[in-house]
């Protein structure tokens, strides 16, 4: 879609405020509606979006499949690996009272921890499938649609 | 009273959407009706309060989803096929299903009716403790990541396995359909 002047001029002016939709989502969570999820899927939906409108090359630049190759698992690791560090804290697994002496402050910064991890995997495996899909050989031209 | 005016309107719009969505053999139509269908149960489900629900199935539903969808239509055909004869037997099996999902319906208890049966079981606790213990303002966040902590990491765990499952299958017969035509190549040469 190289020639599309005004998607190519409009999608440049949305992808900022699409990731900094997708980071308030994913770090205020917490208070507002939200969460790792719904972060991931938007922070995905712009890279997608940069990839429909630039191209998937232009698109694998910015995220190269070695970096996808690495979040996909890290986020997964990144929540096990919360429970796995109360477990070794003295407390149950995933039980994040543990994690830090005050009464609440040990929930908030396991919370935290964990959405952080659903984030990382829901937006990376969102991105892997996408660029799978678009990187096959596709047999419609742009005048058929 | 608007509430309950915007349901049944949206309710309206996605039945229309639906029947379209059935009616219709352009495929590039029926993808991009479906993601109309998202989008109207993502409005509904605002409607209805449920604003982390509704986040996802906008996003989910009616994004990346439909992008998929357009990218496998990509890679088909774009008309669906006519079918020649008319199937008595998933119609009585969908018509049967229906009317016992409506029938189910009736002893549901009322729209947020506070003495429902599924509001009286651990629901009062992870209130109260999401204000004590948690103190965080999204009981949401609470119940996914805190106490139902383990099922969250389930989910990840699902998705993750999903992403490898959709990468091995292609990538791998991808590589393989470049290595057959390096073979090709070289025995002609």
């Amino acid at each position: 879609m190289k020639h599309h002047l005004v998607l190519r001029v409009v999608t440049k002016l949305m992808i900022p405020f699409i990731l900094i939709f997708g980071l308030y989502v994913q770090f205020h969570g917490d208070f507002g509606p939200g969460g790792g999820f719904q972060a991931g899927v938007i922070i995905a939906a712009a890279f997608i979006l940069y990839a429909l409108v630039f191209g998937l090359e232009e698109a694998r630049k910015v995220v190269p499949d070695g970096a996808l190759r690495i979040l996909v698992p890290a986020g997964v690791l990144i929540f096990a690996g919360t429970g796995v560090a109360t477990l070794l804290m003295g407390g149950k697994f995933l039980d994040y009272d543990v994690l830090r002496p005050s009464d609440t402050g040990g929930q908030h910064l396991g919370i935290w921890l964990v959405e952080f991890g659903v984030g990382t995997t829901v937006a990376a495996v969102m991105i892997a499938i996408f660029f799978t899909y678009a990187a096959r050989p596709h047999q419609i031209d742009d005048e058929d649609w | 009273m608007a509430g309950i005016l915007i349901s049944l309107v949206l309710l309206t719009f996605m039945a229309v959407t639906a029947f379209y969505v059935l009616r219709l053999r352009h495929l590039f139509s029926v993808v991009m009706l479906t993601g109309v269908f998202s989008l109207l149960s993502a409005a509904l489900f605002t409607n209805l309060d449920a604003v982390d629900v509704a986040f996802t199935e906008a996003a989910v539903g009616g994004g990346i989803s439909t992008v998929l969808m357009l990218g496998t239509l990509a890679l088909t055909r774009r008309r669906e096929k006519v079918p020649e004869t008319l199937s008595i037997g998933p119609l009585i099996i969908a018509l049967v299903t229906g009317a016992a999902l409506v029938y189910g319906t009736l002893d549901m208890p009322r729209f947020g009716d506070p003495n429902a049966p599924a509001l009286k079981h651990v629901v009062p606790e992870y209130i109260e403790g999401t204000a004590n213990d948690v103190s965080m303002p999204n009981i949401v966040t609470a119940v996914l990541a805190s106490y139902r902590g383990y099922d969250t990491l389930g989910e990840t765990a699902v998705i993750f396995t999903a992403g490898i499952g959709v990468l091995l299958l292609l990538v791998w017969r991808r590589e393989e359909d470049e290595e057959d035509e390096d073979g090709e190549k070289e025995d002609r040469a």
